[in-house]
């Protein structure tokens, strides 16, 4: 008798241990109790390019070739400097839309999917309105742009700026 | 009394009624108005103290403002009297991760706000920090920085403003009440009520107050007309100033003038209150820290890295 | 009693050569002080060097310094009254007029500094806002004006006597002159304490701000009487024992020996610490990131200290006038310089943000400052003048009838 009791005794004690560990559970469920609506809906407007614009003006009827190359006929002003060891146009390019890795096909005033595959901790901070310039309302309706306003998706690295001047020393203000 | 006449090395005859006439009449001559002053205004000599005014002496003060401001700067000056956003505490988020030290946030304010040209008053400013040297004593910063493009390899930017601390140090230090704190945080001055005793400026551990040493000078194309009484009308000489997280905006649901200007939107502004607003998700989700925390003033401007 | 006051009013103009002099000379200094102060009305304080970075200077220097010197007439009043120590009892009185004139010179400084002056009613309480208790600027308005008072009500209660040809009181004088030995302290304190609060300033932000206030309080203000009650003893009838300055000498020496212990516990505890708070000493006495403007003023400060200390220990060297005076002159320059610009400037340096700023007085800062110790030297000349024939018994009521 004295065993069965202690067994069921310990039994009891690591049950005990367990439930009172930490819920570690609990702080996942938060991330994935966000609201799949979290897309934001105001956003602002934007000129839409005139030039190559819609891609299948030529592309419905010139042939594909997918092989990675350096472009000489068309599209010669871009020059990608993105992960361009990895990826080339049709990585992300697909008709008059752009292509997901999943094979899925977004139009372009849903870019920011496409560049939220890679850049998610961004994506994430994007919609939550945390990342990017902020005008509008703080406590109405917030102001949203899509990555393409502030960053050119070819060469996304940002040129730096003349700053404005620096103040004046205290001891020249008279 | 008879008449002494005292004979002296010098053999000057002074009576000593004369000298005390003399001496009375040199005072009585200093009571004549000095040449800049015209007949005695008592209105405003005897405003009474901001928070003490009903809503209605308010409005007389303001119309009278509004009348004196738009005679002197030639332009028709608004100023509001919007009271604080109930269930709202201003909070403000500073990115270091993306700050650029391009300064367009000072430029931005002192548009805004109306800060004197000559001589020069810019509430914000920005610190250059060496990448790698110690840096929350500040005394390595460097505001002067000049180079002909920013970001500068190896350096990092902070842009310091007042904190609009939970704790303000100013508020403490100030001997007439000038200066407090409303109830969306944000620590105001009474423009009409501060002495001058820069006792504030001494007290504030972040540079954030700025004296009009003389009369501040704004070109009239320049100035912005839509004020707020607490906020960026424009100052006398001999008065303390400093930011306001853009009262005349922000309690009109607008983000300050530095948020929106920031070409790389480093400043992040909301609603502390407010569990949905984008500073309580930088606070609850980055690493924010504030300056000099050490001394309990519990500012309400929050750096971060958002990367 | 009205003729009597009448007639010692009347002897403030009547002096010799020398005397018209000096008023002359006073009033030439006042006269520039207030045409400098007109233009700095009308211009604004921008014509001072003080700005954003360092946004106290001269001024509020001058005033630290004349709030010591006004706490400091309590030291003649505790022997005088409380161990009737015959010989200091005789000039307690010009030990009080020292201290309303510092005070009066102090209200004159605050007033100089303000930025809008005629504002200045809303320090006040009922008729203003004061922030009582959280400011100690209010504070200090508080108890400068109510030292001011008592010092007021004391001297004139004693000229009134002294007009009868009465001695003075004690049972009716003794509660208010207890109440202003601690008032005395106080008021230092307080003004040390108008510093000491803020950890923004951590130069000032040190316990031993206080305590170093009241040590050098105590060198500077008997160093000053030293040399008027000399003057005063020379130009008019008024007996002053030598015993009496010697007391006060060897007072001046335990006090500038605390005040040498005080500063060498700060050198120590910062230099050794060697953390960021060392950087406002380092600038004062070795120059900071190559600015050193204030570094032969501190250095000379500090030999001066230590040389006037010497002289005031020694007792031989107390009762010799020559180098007593010459100790008293080298103490008073010492202290104005370590409590003025060595004390308000270097607690701005570096500035909260890191920045350093060389405050260098302008011609205008100086000249308006001159102009108000010039008043305070007339203020007290012609108080001197007013009183003396009263206090010597030349000027009573009986002799006049």
């Amino acid at each position: 008798m004295r065993r069965s009791e202690f067994l069921c005794a310990m039994a009891i004690a690591v049950i005990i241990l367990i439930l009172s560990l930490p819920n570690g559970a609990k702080a996942k469920e938060d991330v994935r109790d966000e609201p799949k609506n979290d897309i934001p809906k105001l956003f602002a407007p934007r000129a839409r390019p005139t030039e190559n614009f819609p891609c299948s003006k030529c592309h419905s009827y010139r042939a594909m070739d997918r092989s990675k190359r350096k472009l000489v006929e068309y599209h010669t002003g871009i020059e990608l400097k993105h992960a361009e060891e990895q990826r080339w146009c049709y990585d992300c390019h697909d008709g008059d839309k752009l292509r997901l890795q999943n094979g899925q096909l977004v139009p372009f005033d849903k870019s920011y999917y496409l560049c939220g595959q890679c850049h998610g901790t961004i994506f994430r901070d994007w919609k939550a309105g945390v990342h990017g310039k902020r005008t509008g309302a703080w406590n109405g309706e917030k102001l949203y742009r899509l990555c393409v306003s502030c960053h050119d998706p070819h060469q996304p690295k940002f040129k730096p700026l003349e700053p404005k001047q620096p103040p004046m020393k205290s001891e020249d203000i008279k | 009394m008879s008449k002494e006449i005292r004979k002296n090395p010098l053999e000057v005859k002074l009576p000593r009624r004369s000298f005390m006439k003399g001496l009375a009449l040199g005072l009585a001559g200093t009571a004549f108005p000095l040449k800049n002053a015209d007949a005695f205004d008592w209105e405003p000599f005897l405003q009474k103290h901001f928070r003490e005014m009903s809503d209605e002496e308010i409005k007389g003060v303001i119309t009278r403002l509004e009348k004196e401001a738009s005679l002197e700067w030639k332009k028709n000056i608004s100023i509001s009297a919007a009271k604080a956003l109930p269930g709202v505490k201003f909070g403000y988020g500073l990115d270091l991760s993306r700050c650029i030290g391009c300064r367009r946030c000072v430029y931005a304010c002192v548009e805004e706000n109306n800060q004197s040209r000559t001589p020069q008053v810019q509430w914000i400013t920005v610190l250059r920090f060496k990448k790698g040297e110690k840096w929350t004593d500040l005394e390595n910063s460097d505001k002067d920085y000049n180079p002909k493009q920013v970001p500068e390899k190896g350096f990092f930017y902070m842009p310091v403003q007042c904190q609009q601390c939970e704790n303000p140090p100013c508020v403490k230090a100030c001997p007439t009440k000038a200066t407090w704190k409303e109830p969306d945080g944000i620590v105001v001055v009474d423009y009409n009520w501060c002495i001058g005793c820069r006792y504030c400026m001494a007290a504030c551990p972040y540079g954030a107050r700025r004296f009009n040493w003389s009369k501040p000078n704004i070109p009239e194309k320049e100035l912005n007309p839509e004020t707020h009484y607490l906020g960026n009308r424009p100052r006398y000489k001999g008065v303390v100033e400093k930011c306001t997280f853009c009262i005349q905006r922000t309690r009109a649901g607008k983000y300050p003038a530095c948020v929106e200007v920031c070409p790389v939107g480093a400043r992040k502004f909301g609603n502390l209150l407010d569990p949905k607003s984008e500073i309580r998700y930088i606070i609850e989700n980055k690493r924010v820290f504030r300056l000099k925390e050490d001394i309990n003033t519990e500012p309400k401007f929050y750096y971060f890295f958002a990367t | 009693m009205i003729t009597v006051l009448f007639k010692a009013l009347g002897r403030t103009v009547i002096g010799d050569v020398r005397y018209y002099a000096w008023l002359a000379f006073l009033l030439v200094v006042i006269g520039l002080g207030a045409n400098a102060y007109l233009q700095q009305l009308d211009r604004g304080l921008i014509i001072t060097a003080m700005r954003d970075q360092v946004s106290w200077g001269l001024y509020i220097s001058n005033f630290t310094f004349l709030v010591g010197v006004a706490a400091a007439a309590v030291l003649l009043v505790i022997p005088a009254y409380l161990y009737n120590f015959k010989p200091i009892k005789e000039i307690v009185l010009f030990g009080e007029m020292l201290a309303v004139t510092a005070i009066i010179m102090c209200i004159l400084f605050i007033m100089v500094d303000l930025g809008q002056p005629m504002r200045v009613w809303h320090l006040l309480p009922l008729v203003g806002t004061m922030n009582f208790p959280s400011s100690l600027l209010a504070w200090d308005v508080i108890v400068l004006n109510g030292y001011l008072l008592i010092n007021c009500v004391l001297v004139m209660y004693a000229l009134c006597r002294f007009v009868q040809g009465k001695e003075y009181k004690l049972s009716l004088a003794l509660p208010l002159i207890l109440l202003s030995i601690p008032w005395a302290v106080s008021i230092h304190t307080v003004t040390a304490f108008l510093y000491n609060g803020f950890p923004a300033r951590p130069f000032w932000n040190a316990s031993i701000l206080a305590p170093r206030f009241l040590a050098s309080a105590f060198c500077s203000g008997p160093a000053i009487m030293i040399i008027l009650l000399q003057v005063i003893r020379k130009v008019s009838k008024v007996e002053i024992d030598d015993k009496a300055i010697s007391k006060i000498a060897e007072l001046i020496a335990y006090t500038m020996g605390i005040n040498l212990f005080l500063l060498g516990a700060e050198i120590f505890k910062e230099f050794y610490s060697g953390s960021i708070h060392k950087a406002p000493l380092e600038y004062l006495y070795f120059g900071l990131h190559g600015k050193t403007m204030l570094v032969p003023w501190m250095r000379t400060s500090l030999v001066l200290n230590l040389i006037a200390f010497v002289i005031f220990l020694i007792p031989k060297a107390r009762e010799n006038f020559f180098a007593l005076n010459l100790g008293a002159v080298l103490v008073i320059i010492g202290v104005y310089i370590e409590k003025g610009m060595g004390l308000i400037v270097p607690g701005f340096i570096p500035d909260s943000l890191g920045g350093i700023y060389e405050y260098r007085p302008t011609m205008q800062e100086i000249i308006i400052t001159a102009g108000i110790w010039a008043f305070g030297a007339l203020f007290y000349t012609l108080f001197s003048k007013f009183i003396i024939p009263v206090y010597t018994g030349e000027l009573t009521v009986k002799k006049t009838e």
